[in-house]
């Protein structure tokens, strides 16, 4: 499956200023493992030491919160956008 | 903003400088304003603080901005009430409300955007945004247009008319999202990274913007005469009202403004039932704070993924305070219970706050025998909806004397 996947400005001295990035994956968890694969550093930003997403780390496929769906397991299909958002903005 | 140090992340502790940044590069987490304490207590006192203006400006060296001439409309400085017969009918003894109702834009958000604001033009922004939940879009383009700057605010489609029409007055621009708040809210954080030339003020100026909230406590012990209150009840949408008067409470104490021990402070949080996932946490006595999709007519405060929950949560829980959460039926109850009793009319955040006094009174966790502040933070010509319903002519009659003495009971005087 090809995932496109949007960087926050935080990230992107990690993905050479880009903004958007295609990667390959079935699930949430498996496009954010080939992000960090292409990027060096990169997972290590947005996974805890446990594997999980970092407390302000928000993941959203297609504008869902993957909290509200299976989280790192859910499924993903060919062409969807995940985005990756600082957790604290707003309020 | 002499006495700021630059920002400092609160999880990792990685220092930046004092530039539009909120999160930290590293681990995301919250930038805080670092400030020079030490010398601050030695310039700052009441006297200085009560020559100053009758606004939050009166307390600009805590504040992280160049003061000398800020984007202002006033706010602040807004009455501390005596509430004697709302106290009589909770049980409790001597409780105040702060009257937040009255600020330029009708609710607290005046305080942080003239804070964010007077930030953002001098970091060189010409473009003033937010996402907001209503009572921050009108308060962003009121100071955008003070201030001659452009303005873009994003709200949820179907929120209240009132609301509404006070942002669009202004003649910014204003943008209806097809979604609750937090769709809006992860809009704009996308947004941040693409237009890096709009302030957005809960966004990239956040950690400026969320410091004017602890206006809210610097004024309160002013009021009460450089003393502390024992218990003070906030509602809370992101949490961050909530943790930034703790803050402020602690940074009188730092700079030697009031005497006793802030940490003796409580501090309660009030949510609304159908958007309660601090109150909820707490209940449970759990860490984790699980989102929520909101469904309550409390709007103001209707965030399902709060920014700052966590830390709202560990303020409640180490100061020995309690969390409510009120139906929809009790906010209503609550707005007219502050309206019969104390003559203040609220928004549906206010009745959120009023309904959970009422009900931490009613569970023993705030007390007759405490100092108690509660924080009413909108107009409640905001939101004419909720209470439609409940309220109107209490009769209907010709204009002679003859049908007045027919239909109007006198006894209902002096209710």
């Amino acid at each position: 499956m090809s995932i496109k996947i949007r960087i926050p400005t935080q990230l992107r001295q990690l993905t050479g200023g880009s903004g958007e990035v295609t990667v390959d994956g079935s699930t949430v968890g498996e496009a954010l493992k080939a992000l960090d694969a292409q990027f060096n550093g990169l997972g290590e930003r947005l996974f805890d030491d446990a594997g999980q997403l970092r407390r302000f780390v928000n993941v959203f496929l297609a504008d869902e919160d993957v909290r509200f769906l299976d989280g790192l397991n859910t499924p993903v299909t060919d062409g969807q956008t995940l985005s990756i958002v600082p957790a604290v903005a707003g309020g | 903003m002499a006495f700021v140090e630059g920002l400092r992340c609160r999880e990792c502790g990685h220092q930046y400088p004092a530039q539009a940044l909120h999160v930290c590069d590293f681990c995301f987490g919250p930038l805080e304003v670092a400030y020079d304490y030490d010398a601050i207590a030695k310039v700052i006192s009441p006297e200085r603080i009560a020559a100053g203006p009758q606004s939050i400006w009166r307390y600009a060296d805590l504040l992280p901005v160049d003061a000398t001439a800020p984007v202002d409309l006033g706010a602040g400085f807004t009455p501390l009430v005596r509430a004697d017969r709302l106290a009589a009918e909770l049980g409790l003894g001597e409780l105040w409300i702060k009257n937040d109702t009255v600020n330029p834009t009708g609710s607290f958000k005046d305080r942080v955007t003239s804070v964010a604001l007077t930030k953002a033009r001098e970091l060189g922004f010409k473009v003033a945004a937010c996402a907001s939940t209503g009572n921050l879009a009108s308060s962003v383009a009121a100071h955008a247009a003070r201030a001659g700057m452009q303005s873009v605010v994003f709200i949820p489609h179907d929120l209240e008319a009132a609301k509404i029409l006070m942002a669009a007055v202004y003649g910014g621009q204003v943008v209806a999202v097809e979604g609750n708040y937090d769709d809006v809210n992860r809009l704009c954080a996308e947004l941040t990274s693409e237009y890096p030339d709009f302030a957005f003020v809960n966004v990239n100026v956040r950690t400026y913007y969320a410091e004017g909230s602890k206006t809210l406590a610097f004024e309160v012990a002013e009021q009460l005469g450089w003393t502390v209150p024992d218990h003070v009840v906030v509602p809370v949408g992101s949490g961050s009202q909530l943790t930034k008067i703790h803050k402020g409470f602690h940074e009188l104490a730092k700079v030697g403004l009031i005497h006793g021990d802030p940490s003796e402070i409580r501090v309660s949080g009030a949510q609304a039932t159908g958007c309660s996932p601090v109150a909820t946490a707490f209940a449970e006595g759990s860490d984790a704070i699980r989102p929520q999709k909101p469904s309550t007519i409390a709007k103001s405060v209707a965030i399902g993924n709060p920014a700052d929950g966590w830390y709202a949560l560990d303020v409640v829980r180490q100061t020995g305070g309690g969390f409510g959460s009120v139906s929809d039926d009790e906010i209503v109850e609550g707005i007219r219970l502050l309206a019969r009793t104390e003559g203040i009319f609220a928004e549906t955040a206010g009745g959120v706050t009023i309904a959970t006094l009422a009900q931490l009174a009613r569970s023993g966790v705030v007390r007759p025998d405490e100092k108690v502040v509660a924080y009413v933070t909108g107009n409640g010509l905001k939101t004419t909806d909720a209470v439609a319903p409940h309220v109107g002519p209490t009769a209907t009659i010709q204009p002679t004397i003859e049908s007045f003495e027919r239909e109007v009971s006198l006894e209902d005087r002096g209710r």
